[in-house]
């Protein structure tokens, strides 16, 4: 609770924060149906519609609400880079604290491997793992999430290498504590701060990718509504119906902003040099 | 003819420097040739001061708010430093005023060479070049009694020990020929044989050139060598001030009487505790903690480009008794292998020989570190601290471990509201309080404090120490007290080991060694300890070289003889 109200008196936090909330209550509205219209029902009658009264943001190709569209495909897009920045996050820390734990082998082997994959674009890996799995939206969360993991592991090493090494560990190994206990207690809550930070910008990559693959026909599959779909959808049609493109490209930017105003936000909050001035 | 005077110097921090003041009107006059100690605790200010003659001060953050400091300049004329232009104090700083820092590692280039860094002081400030520059650099070299100068040109800072560092420091210093010199606690990071020959040093070289010399130190054990006045610092202003003998002999104001009178200074064993098991006569008991032929031992790995080294004999054959109730001194200096011989006891270190301790508990032993700042988890709370013991032991964490935890809490003095605060909110004192209550969690025998007060400011120096003796007595613990400070050990211990080297070369009843050491190596470490009651004793600069611990694999130490000079009192038999 404290750290929302941190997030509120800071300037870009609060900012980031308003904009995140107001796509997640967007994302919930397109999940539970409240849209105003159905985004899937076609309407001949009403093709390549601009903005108006009833249809707000105007309509597609098939005469399907823009705005309805976009709320699903904002809560498609969101869904899949929650869910994969979830699993890049823990698998991500899971790796580094064991690199970091064991060292030597360990270290050099999962460390290594993490530079391999870091070598390759973003995109151009994750169209590697989508062209082995096979398009889908599941295959294209594990994708993203194969692709940013590196990072956390990187970052979690980082630091939990330093922390080993730190009198609290050398104290916590005479009292005989668990490994586990170390891991968790003294290494994992040390690195929440810079996690929570890498957290909130992978969000963002991962937002941007999942536009991407689903702009490639590589993630969400149509009909359904992603921002990538919707993009992809309205290429033909740039000239004609502006609104098409604009729409969702508004989308994606302003939800990559919200989530980096946010961790930019959290950087500034949880570091432990501003904290104590707080206090 | 003063060479500076400073009068009602105010400091202040931050946006607001006249609301966040920390010097509030320091006054103080210094003459060419004279030395001039300022002594305090940490956050006194004594550093803020100095800092802000050459306006470093600035560059820190700090702003002076009001106030003259008068410097007297090389061509006779008189200078304001406070209203002086930036262009100004950069060319005053090192030519005419010049400062050396605590840590002599830190304060030169890891990647070059010290000639070059030397050299580089004799390029910028008297336009030398070339072949110039080296034979500068040797004879500054010289000049602070470097040995083998032309060698040691060619060292990087990592080849040389903190003792020769801080001594290449003052040599790129003085290389300037500074009419005043800054010393900020110049020596707390040396040990005290190194302490002794580095204040020797100054003292001469001050003598010589006939610079005026601000020394700053918490310890006013050290200023009676070396200052010719004392200005005692408190919370930002002088409480007094005047000339060595008069402050030292005939203090006025009660910080000065505490700072000369309750804080532990060395006795030569007369301020040693009598009150040791067996002390009133009755059975000695077993032994708490049995340590046999403890060896450590690191291998210098053979890499692909280096042949093997051999072993770093960092514990060699260490072995002695500790009874319940009784205080062991380990005493030595920076790397001789005191702190090692805690961490293998507590299993930290892989190490040989036998170790046994007698307990209750499933851990009888247990540890305090040096830095209550590293040994606490920032991010847990006071309660979880003193919880993990506990839990590690694998008990739960029920009512009696909670009765016992506020009862503890209550025993080291801090306030009943700590179980919910967090490390930061907590003085060194505090924590290292909070240290103390978890290692007694567990209801030990044995309580190892490697160093457990050296990070502290002197007065919470004395109450630490108290409540460790009150701790003590009350819980019968058994106390392996690791420390450089001889002052400190010879408050707290019955008996005490010196080591060197990684092996103990005395050990005995505290005031049987401190009074009488019999080893040559203790003798030269008892020599060099700071003492108010000696003036300007002179130091021979001693030159040797320390033999290395490494030896080739399968190397085994010869044989010891031990003689026993006195009851109890052990010391090895020295070939000559």
């Amino acid at each position: 609770m404290s750290l929302l109200k941190a997030l509120f008196r800071h300037p870009s936090g609060r900012i980031g924060a308003t904009i995140v909330l107001v796509y997640l209550l967007l994302a919930a509205m397109g999940w539970i149906g409240l849209t105003p219209h159905d985004p899937l029902a076609q309407n001949r009658i009403a093709r390549l519609q601009p903005p108006s009264a009833r249809y707000w943001l105007g309509t597609d190709l098939f005469g399907r609400d823009v705005a309805s569209r976009l709320m699903t495909g904002i809560g498609q897009s969101f869904l899949i880079a929650f869910l994969s920045v979830a699993v890049a996050a823990s698998v991500g820390t899971v790796l580094g604290l064991v690199a970091a734990w064991f060292e030597r082998f360990w270290d050099g082997i999962l460390m290594r491997s993490m530079d391999i994959l870091l070598a390759f674009p973003a995109i151009l890996l994750a169209m590697l793992v989508v062209a082995v799995l096979g398009p889908g939206t599941w295959t294209s969360v594990l994708a993203i999430a194969f692709v940013y993991m590196p990072i956390f592991t990187r970052v979690v090493r980082g630091p939990a290498l330093s922390l080993k090494n730190r009198e609290f560990v050398d104290a916590a190994r005479t009292f005989g504590s668990s490994t586990g206990y170390i891991v968790t207690r003294h290494l994992l809550l040390n690195i929440v701060a810079p996690l929570t930070v890498q957290v909130t910008l992978a969000l963002a990559w991962a937002l941007l990718t999942e536009a991407g693959l689903s702009f490639l026909g590589l993630g969400t599959q149509p009909p359904a509504a992603s921002l990538g779909v919707m993009l992809s959808d309205s290429r033909n049609l740039m000239e004609m119906a502006p609104w098409l493109m604009i729409c969702p490209a508004i989308a994606i930017m302003g939800g990559i902003l919200g989530f980096n105003l946010l961790g930019d936000a959290l950087r500034d909050i949880l570091d432990p040099k501003t904290r104590v001035a707080r206090a | 003819m003063t060479l500076l005077s400073v009068s009602d110097l105010h400091v202040g921090f931050g946006r607001d420097p006249e609301k966040s003041e920390v010097v509030h009107g320091v006054s103080f006059d210094l003459a060419a040739g004279e030395t001039l100690a300022l002594v305090g605790e940490s956050g006194s200010g004594k550093s803020v001061t100095a800092l802000s003659v050459n306006r470093l001060i600035d560059f820190g953050g700090g702003r002076v708010t009001r106030g003259t400091i008068l410097l007297e300049r090389q061509d006779g004329s008189q200078l304001d430093l406070v209203g002086a232009p930036e262009a100004e104090l950069s060319r005053i700083r090192g030519a005419e005023i010049g400062m050396i820092f605590q840590e002599p590692m830190s304060s030169l280039n890891p990647v070059k060479t010290v000639g070059a860094q030397i050299g580089e002081a004799f390029r910028l400030h008297h336009g030398l070049s070339g072949r110039a520059v080296t034979s500068a650099a040797r004879e500054a070299l010289e000049r602070v009694r470097i040995p083998d100068p032309v060698r040691r040109l060619g060292q990087f800072p990592h080849e040389m020990s903190g003792g020769m560092l801080q001594r290449v420091m003052i040599a790129s210093v003085l290389a300037c020929n500074p009419r005043l010199l800054i010393a900020d606690e110049p020596t707390t990071a040396l040990d005290v044989t190194i302490q002794a020959q580095i204040m020797a040093l100054l003292a001469e070289l001050r003598d010589e050139t006939g610079m005026g010399m601000i020394f700053i130190t918490h310890d006013i054990g050290l200023v009676a060598g070396i200052a010719d006045k004392v200005m005692v610092m408190r919370d930002g202003r002088s409480v007094e001030q005047g000339a060595l003998g008069a402050v030292l002999d005939d203090p006025q104001h009660p910080y000065t009487k505490h700072l000369l009178h309750s804080v532990p200074h060395f006795a030569h064993g007369k301020a040693v505790r009598c009150d040791g098991p067996g002390a009133d006569g009755s059975e000695r008991p077993a032994p708490a903690l049995k340590v046999d032929d403890l060896t450590v031992r690191f291998n210098i790995k053979r890499t692909l480009f280096r042949p093997s080294q051999g072993n770093i004999h960092a514990v060699e054959r260490v072995s002695f008794d500790l009874l319940p109730g009784e205080t062991l001194g380990i005493v030595g200096e920076s790397g001789s292998g005191k702190s090692t011989t805690a961490r293998a006891i507590l299993g930290l270190a892989p190490s040989s020989g036998r170790i046994s301790a007698t307990g209750q508990g499933l851990r009888p032993v247990q540890m305090v570190f040096q830095n209550p700042y590293a040994s606490l988890n920032p991010r847990l709370a006071v309660e979880d601290l003193l919880a993990e013991p506990v839990l590690a032991a694998g008990h739960r964490f029920d009512a009696d471990a909670r009765e016992r935890m506020h009862m503890l809490l209550d025993r080291v003095d801090l306030p009943a509201d700590s179980l919910t605060r967090y490390p930061h909110e907590f003085s060194g004192g505090q924590r290292q309080r909070i240290c103390i209550a978890r290692a007694l969690m567990l209801n030990p025998s044995v309580v190892v404090l490697d160093e457990a007060v050296s990070a502290l400011d002197v007065s919470v120096q004395a109450r630490v120490l108290d409540l460790l003796v009150d701790l003590q007595r009350e819980f019968q613990l058994a106390y392996l007290f690791i420390s450089h400070d001889m002052a400190v050990v010879e408050r707290i211990a019955h008996r005490v080991a010196v080591v060197c080297r990684g092996e103990i070369v005395e050990m005995g009843p505290s005031a049987a060694v401190l009074s009488d050491p019999r080893h040559s190596y203790t003798r030269r470490l008892i020599a060099a300890v700071p003492n108010i009651a000696r003036r300007r004793v002179h130091f021979d600069l001693d030159t040797s070289q320390v033999p290395s611990i490494l030896h080739p694999a399968g190397w085994e130490p010869p044989e010891v003889r031990w003689l026993e000079v006195g009851p109890g009192h052990l010391a090895r038999e020295e070939v000559a």
